[in-house]
């Protein structure tokens, strides 16, 4: 009988989920844009974190954002702001966003605004910086501060002109695309970038501003192959907080790592608002020269949404270049997201693997599947550096902790045990 | 007729689930086989068993 | 960075990088303090590597295995997806009819259970199942119409295939339900050497006869071939069941014409005639009946040396005068469970009780199983000789050392093997013996001792070791090599009461 209604509440969220259609509908400013956000609050990837258990790159992040916001002037007054208690920190996602990386985003950050138009909820998220030094690695030099000053000044403003040029973009088709083309959508976002750039540019030629901006914005974006992953995980995001909160549903509708912890959210517990944390794992990957395992951060980031709205990971197959981080075959790559599909509650619509014979990636986790199996989501990402400014040192796959969905099928049949239904 | 003769009149394909050696020996017969990674079931802890009976 | 990453395994290697002109690589070899004027100038579509080493002759040693490395060519790769549950497992193969289990014991049932819902019949390899588990099993097995063969069932042929432990055996028109599985690889092989063939051999498991689980499947085994268009005679193998079921088995035979041959190992050969069958005397002589009632001739009692019966007790009595003083003894170092209690059936007939850890008469069994006494025959297979290691089919370690101890005790003159090929068993498990045969030989001919070694093979020519092969190679050795256990158990009966 529970098994039933379980299945019929997996069915609605896998539904929702495949039904969702996440539109880039504006660019706005996180301030005004972003429900809930405030001059003095930094929002941060993962689940909820203080200061004190925060990693480096978070560290980092947090200082340079006060620093940007002019709340700061230097590392040792935005280290004493943030001691002080006076910035309240709180998780992108609790604010209907997400952050790659170390994620933070503070007030004056232009932030892309997704909607989901068959729902008519929204996401954001902020706008990618690009590779090396940079905020959500934890670098905040003079460079760094400079750069998102002029993605405020121009970056922001430019785009959003030539997005109202343009119209709503219709995000769900160009991640079916990227996925066609070689992209999983979270560690390769080459084609994905291409594509949007491709769509942009006539209408960035279109603006008012002048040629240099427009030069140096498509330069901008032109010279980041992950710019589209700001896109693509709002849009994720947006898809999936709709099947949030559906009663005894055991989808998976977060995964988010702050750089310390792991943390996941269920559907059906408690309104999809409860998380349940592990200790963040250590990435198995490849090293840029110069770095090793001992330099890596835990695993850090939002980008892990991408997973359990069908592609990364899940998807890895579709780039099986992917899999050389782990020292890989494309057969591995294969196996990858053809084990996924032994967790999931069903198969996407929309996005598809050609070398699976088009078969639609695994989506929709449920923890009851993940806990009997013990197989984990698997997750294609960047490693951090642990001090705050290096940037990325290398990338692989990771797997969260399998006490996250322990813990989570404990408190669901409690829940149910409250309820009279086991 | 009973479901055991309308085997003996099928061709016979196989899911192999534990040794890889059995499985193995089908492959080398060409007889279709699909070899499983079998685990136990929440890796064996009783105790997430437990709770996934309570579940089903 | 995979390349790096070997790279960094050269000796002298400080730090590499290799990699395009990207401003990425060049900022990571700035950061390395390698940079030059010369990788500042590079592009893209530029190929470089930075060395940082202090000597020159490293330099040369990265960019050699780099060009090796570089035009390495990959191999394909083969490895198939494995599903890790049932559900996705029949996904992978939506009309997969058969499933074999060899997870352990405790979660056997419950693979075993999704698979008859599904309809889709279970082969149960694995032991450690509770018989109320096997009985509930085998009940919706009874209902679906599915088969569910074993738990701890080793052996069956399906279709012409194997199944575990099996041998390659001709399609025939003989039929076999059987609750031993090395009692069906020596009927089935019998069958194929003397040129015949079977339909099917179906595994039962060893309780299956038991009154609590009341025959559920050899009877509906019995009733598929009864039914079976390709089936002419039908072959009934397992120890003597408890009485009530004994009689249901028998009575289920009458159901059809088909003649059948019934072996109740070590069982009252009188009873299945009184139900009009023929009874097997022995594993042997039951694949004999069987196949002279396929061809359709006069159904006799084969319990003698089948050739050479005469150069054969000729040669027991020669060999035998090469004992010394006070060797006597018969060791049989048995892998098939069913064989060793052929055999110690067929010495018990010759007025010998052997000791063994499986006996047939409580007082003859070994206090401590590795302490043979006098006539001895061990059962290798069984758990107080497997613990940790595969079975004796598989891994020969445990049955050499056991050779190699007993060629230490003077009072042993005949040592008994039986070599079980075919699939799921050892490639080349004849090949790996033989050292030890040698060995010990050698070490009783030091010690002033003959040791005579005795064996059969159970298998057949279409087996992946070769039946011939196996049997030359042995020969080849020294070892005396009969056609069929009971012969071999009565050959070395011979050169033990040869004996002065």
């Amino acid at each position: 009988m529970v098994m039933e209604k379980i299945n019929a509440a997996n069915d609605k969220a896998l539904e929702i989920i495949l039904n969702g259609q996440p539109s880039l509908v504006g660019i706005g400013k996180c301030l005004d844009v972003v429900p809930g956000m405030t001059e003095k609050t930094l929002l941060h990837a993962g689940p909820p974190i203080t200061w004190d258990k925060a990693s480096g790159p978070l560290r980092g992040a947090m200082m340079g954002a006060l620093i940007y916001e002019g709340l700061a002037e230097d590392e040792e007054s935005a280290t004493k702001l943030l001691e002080s208690g006076e910035i309240t920190l709180d998780p992108w996602h609790h604010h209907d966003g997400v952050g790659p990386m170390a994620g933070v985003a503070s007030a004056s950050m232009p932030v892309f605004i997704i909607k989901n138009e068959t729902y008519g909820n929204y996401s954001y998220c902020t706008l990618n910086e690009g590779l090396g030094k940079v905020l959500r690695f934890g670098a905040y030099n003079k460079e760094v501060i400079d750069r998102l000053k002029w993605m405020e000044r121009v970056l922001g403003p430019l785009l959003k002109e030539a997005l109202e040029l343009h119209g709503p973009m219709d995000l769900k088709t160009l991640i079916a695309q990227m996925l066609q083309m070689g992209d999983e959508g979270h560690n390769r976002n080459k084609s994905g970038t291409g594509m949007f750039i491709r769509a942009i540019a006539p209408h960035v030629a279109a603006t008012s501003f002048d040629l240099q901006d427009k030069i140096d914005v498509l330069k901008f974006m032109d010279s980041n192959d992950h710019f589209v992953l700001n896109l693509t995980m709002p849009a994720c995001k947006a898809t999936l907080d709709a099947a949030k909160g559906i009663p005894y549903s055991t989808i998976v509708t977060t995964q988010a790592r702050n750089g310390t912890e792991f943390g996941i959210r269920v559907s059906g517990i408690e309104g999809g608002d409860r998380w349940f944390t592990a200790p963040a794992e250590y990435i198995d990957g490849l090293y840029f020269p110069g770095y090793s395992q001992e330099d890596a951060n835990p695993d850090i980031g939002d980008s892990v949404i991408t997973e359990i709205a069908g592609i990364g990971g899940f998807a890895m197959a579709t780039a099986p270049a992917i899999v050389q981080f782990v020292g890989g075959t494309p057969q591995d790559a294969v196996n990858y997201s053809t084990s996924m599909y032994e967790i999931t509650h069903g198969e996407n619509n929309v996005y598809q693997i050609p070398f699976l014979n088009f078969r639609g990636t695994a989506t929709g986790i449920d923890i009851r599947k993940v806990v009997e199996t013990g197989i984990l989501p698997v997750i294609n990402t960047g490693i951090a550096h642990k001090d705050p400014g290096v940037g990325q040192v290398g990338a692989g796959i990771v797997r969260p902790p399998m006490k996250c969905y322990e813990d989570a099928l404990q408190a669901f049949v409690e829940m149910l045990e409250k309820e009279g239904l086991v | 007729m009973s479901n055991i003769n309308e085997l003996f009149g099928k061709e016979l394909k196989v899911i192999n689930m534990g040794l890889d050696s059995f499985g193995d020996d089908l492959k080398e017969q060409n007889i279709k086989t699909v070899q499983m990674r079998w685990r136990p079931p929440a890796g064996g802890s009783k105790k997430m068993m437990s709770l996934l009976s309570k579940l089903k | 960075m995979i390349v790096t990453k070997e790279l960094n395994s050269i000796s002298g290697v400080k730090e590499v990088l290799v990699g395009m002109g990207t401003d990425l690589n060049k900022e990571l070899t700035g950061n390395l303090n390698l940079m030059t004027p010369e990788i500042e100038e590079l592009t893209p579509n530029d190929f470089y590597i930075a060395v940082d080493t202090e000597k020159e002759e490293v330099f040369e040693e990265v960019v050699s295995k780099v060009d090796e490395l570089l035009s390495k060519k990959a191999e394909s790769q083969t490895s198939d997806y494995q599903p890790a549950t049932f559900d996705s497992a029949v996904d992978a193969l939506p009309d997969a009819n058969m499933v074999v289990i060899s997870v352990p014991g405790e979660y056997a049932a419950d693979e075993a259970k999704k698979a008859l819902n599904k309809g889709i019949h279970v082969m149960l390899f694995s032991d450690n199942v509770p018989i109320e588990k096997e009985i509930e099993l085998k009940k919706l097995a009874h209902e679906k119409g599915l088969l569910v063969m074993g738990p701890d069932c080793g052996t069956a042929i399906i279709n012409g295939v194997p199944l575990c432990f099996a041998n390659a055996v001709n399609k025939g028109d003989i039929g076999i339900v059987g609750a031993s599985g090395t009692g069906i690889q020596e009927v089935s092989s019998i069958i194929g050497k003397l040129g015949s063939g079977i339909t099917q051999a179906i595994g039962t498991g060893g309780r299956d006869l038991r009154a609590e689980v009341g025959g559920i499947m050899m009877i509906d085994g019995i009733r598929a071939l009864q039914k079976d268009p390709n089936t002419e005679v039908i072959v009934l193998i397992s120890k003597p069941p408890a009485k009530e079921i004994e009689e249901k088995v028998l009575n289920t035979l009458k159901e059809s014409d088909k003649p059948a041959v019934v072996h109740f190992i070590g069982g009252d050969p009188e009873v299945a005639k009184a139900y009009g069958a023929y009874a097997g005397l022995t594993l042997e002589d039951t694949a004999y009946k069987a196949v002279a009632l396929s061809r359709g001739e006069e159904v006799v009692d084969v319990v003698d040396f089948t050739r050479d019966k005469e150069e054969l007790e000729k040669a027991a009595k020669e060999e035998a005068t090469k004992f010394s003083q006070g060797q006597k003894y018969l060791r049989g170092l048995y892998s098939g469970g069913t064989l060793a209690y052929e055999a110690l059936q067929i010495l018990q007939e010759e007025g010998i009780d052997g000791y063994s850890n499986i006996p047939l008469k409580s007082e003859f069994k070994l206090e401590d199983v590795f302490k043979s006494k006098a006539h001895t025959v061990l059962d290798l297979g069984e758990d107080e000789f497997t613990v940790g290691k595969p079975h004796p089919m598989i891994d020969p370690s445990t049955r050499i050392d056991v050779i190699l101890k007993e060629a230490k005790d003077p009072e042993v003159a005949v040592i008994l093997l039986d070599f079980v090929i075919g699939y799921g068993a050892n490639r080349d498990i004849v090949g790996e013996i033989l050292p030890g045969i040698i060995k010990a030989r050698e070490y009783a001919e030091k010690e002033g001792r003959h040791l005579t070694f005795v064996a059969f093979v159970c298998g057949t020519n279409e087996d992946p070791q070769n039946l011939e092969k196996c049997e030359v190679t042995l020969k080849e050795n020294g070892v005396y090599v009969l056609p069929s256990n009971a012969q071999a158990v009565r050959f070395s009966e011979k050169l033990i009461s040869s004996i002065k």
